[in-house]
């Protein structure tokens, strides 16, 4: 299942909106079930208590040309027609080169064994699940709920309450968020899309 | 190897980061036109994968002592403005607050990944195996030149002990763990581009989780058996004048003569200091990676480096960074390893007749060991006539 026509996913944090609730944290959380310790999206703050506080919430932001697809020893991942960055976690040996590659700190690893040896690898997946069959028990227990093939946006953004964080085909994304920053008057802080999007799909 | 080499091979280490490496230099841009800001030819400049010099961005990040006063207006604004509190993100010259943990939980960007990425899948493939299949070459060519040494005369048909059977132990748990260590690490880099396109990416995803496994866990054996070696040989392997002279008769490898040596000869020293130094430093970045995030090493080698040498490498590293050098290090250390190690491996048995028994039973022929190591057996007949006699 894909997004509707043309589409290319993209997430868009509005650093002028986030409140810093960590409301698309726990509601991820809920709606995956994904173990403890395990932070498929963080919500981080600059300037903490001083003028000019920002927050921003940061998960995998499904990059064009993604450094993790890239540098994984056992090609587990792979990107759908929408531009959404999944992995297969049969394939995942939990080496974490993914982790040492990503630009946001996106990929998590559980702990799994003795030393500091990680599990199989868990990362925001836009909702959409992994390789197997559409919202099956199967793909639950992997990768959680896949919001994308029931027609739904994926939960941190749909219920974010200031509607910072924006999630979908990345021409609508941007054409709110630049109708924002004419209302606003200032400003563009599309956080992280140069660095995401810069290479196109 | 002594410490200048070392600082050597971490200097073309730390030039291979570099991105100026991989991409040409843009370039230089008037930007007044901007005010200092982006132009055109930057944006295009970057677009060519030129490398663009970012500091004209990272380096404008405002000022909180700019800030006006508290009671003026727009005083709680503070003193950077949107777009230089964003620059300040994009370089990672802020310390976020957030509530999640994790590591490096608090770096909201690092783009290290694909330098370091493309190392591992170039050079590092590239280099690495070539000089693998190099020395593999050359050893079958010498074999071919030179044929097997054999010893002068034949063999003598009575033995000496020349290991004892905990010296062995300590040889042989090193040398298993090691070769175990050796392919493991190669599948996991090299897989990926030679494997998975024969065997499939399913059959590889089992090879390599069963890889990493053994690497993780076998290691351990590799370091035991790295300090039992060294503290069972280093009184042994002290360089003197002897290696010199074992050294400018090129151990009469070529000349087949028999130049005099003590237990160790020059050649064996150099195999024992290289496994040695190389064998800690291997171990150290190991130990790093086995921990992730938690014995970063490189910052700090660095900055010894910079006040030993002089040089200007990076002291402050991300996290994400210090394992990007531990990985990339550990492989360069073990591939010099591994051409050492192959080159031992043929000289102690293909290469050379009667060499084998001395990590096999223990035993050597007299004969052997009187020609390669002459002076090793006065000592030991002596000892064993002062023996008998008392």
């Amino acid at each position: 299942m894909a997004l509707e026509g043309q589409a290319r996913a993209k997430f868009l944090c509005d650093a002028e909106r986030c409140i810093e609730c960590n409301a698309c944290v726990t509601a991820c959380k809920n709606e995956h079930e994904v173990p403890w310790g395990i932070n498929r999206r963080r919500v981080v703050t600059i300037e903490d208590g001083k003028p000019g506080e920002r927050s921003i919430s940061v998960a995998c932001m499904h990059c064009s040309d993604a450094p993790c697809m890239a540098v994984c020893p056992v090609d587990c991942f792979y990107q759908t027609e929408d531009g959404i960055v999944l992995h297969s976690k049969d394939l995942c040996i939990g080496c974490g080169y993914c982790f040492y590659a990503c630009p946001f700190g996106a990929p998590q690893f559980p702990q799994a064994g003795n030393f500091g040896s990680r599990g199989k690898m868990d990362k925001c997946t836009f909702c959409a699940g992994g390789p197997e069959e559409d919202n099956s028990t199967v793909e639950f227990a992997k990768y959680g709920r896949n919001r994308i093939a029931e027609g739904k946006l994926p939960i941190c953004a749909e219920m974010c309450s200031t509607k910072a964080l924006l999630a979908g085909d990345g021409n609508e994304v941007a054409d709110i968020y630049r109708q924002r920053i004419i209302n606003r008057g200032f400003g563009s802080g599309a956080w992280g899309w140069g660095t995401a999007y810069e290479k196109k799909a | 190897m002594n410490f200048k080499a070392v600082t050597v091979a971490f200097l073309l280490v730390a030039s291979l980061f570099n991105t100026s490496w991989a991409n040409e230099a843009a370039p230089v841009v008037d930007r007044s036109s901007t005010g200092g800001a982006q132009t055109l030819q930057d944006i295009m400049a970057r677009q060519a994968q030129l490398d663009v010099d970012e500091r004209f961005r990272s380096e404008n990040i405002g000022d909180p002592s700019r800030a006006k006063a508290i009671t003026d207006q727009l005083g709680t604004n503070g003193g950077t403005s949107d777009s230089e509190v964003y620059r300040a993100i994009r370089y990672n010259e802020i310390e976020p607050t957030l509530q999640q943990r994790g590591p490096a939980a608090a770096v909201l960007i690092q783009d290290a990944g694909m330098p370091w990425y493309k190392l591992r899948e170039g050079p590092m493939i590239t280099y690495g195996g070539g000089a693998l299949l190099g020395i593999i070459g050359l050893l079958i060519i010498f074999y071919f030149v030179r044929g097997r040494i054999m010893i002068d005369g034949g063999p003598a048909g009575t033995t000496i002990e020349r290991f004892k059977a905990i010296e062995r132990f300590g040889h042989w748990l090193l040398a298993g763990s090691f070769i175990a260590l050796g392919v493991t690490g190669l599948l996991v880099l090299m897989g990926r581009k030679f494997l998975i396109p024969v065997i499939g990416p399913e059959a590889f995803a089992t090879l390599a989780a069963g890889s990493k496994f053994i690497h993780n866990n076998i290691a351990w054996a590799f370091m035991i058996g790295l300090v039992m070696t060294f503290f069972m040989w280093v009184a042994h392997n002290i360089p003197n004048k002897l290696d010199i002279k074992w050294l400018l008769a090129g151990g009469g490898i070529f000349t087949k003569s028999h130049p005099s040596a003590k237990k160790f000869n020059a050649g064996q020293k150099i195999i024992f200091w290289t496994v040695m130094i190389m064998g800690f430093s291997v171990s150290l970045s190991g130990l790093s990676l086995l921990f992730p995030f938690e014995l970063p090493m490189f910052a700090k080698t660095f900055a010894l480096i910079n006040s030993v040498a002089g040089t200007d490498l990076p002291t402050v590293l991300l996290p994400h960074e210090e394992m990007q050098y531990a990985n990339i290090w550990h492989s360069i250390v073990a591939f010099v390893m591994m051409l050492a190690i192959i080159a031992h491996i043929y000289i102690g048995s293909v290469g050379m007749e009667g060499a084998f028994d001395a990590m096999g039973n223990g035993q050597v022929d007299l004969e052997w060991a009187r020609q390669h190591h002459d002076l090793w057996v006065a000592e030991v007949e002596a000892k064993q006539g002062k023996g008998g006699s008392s």
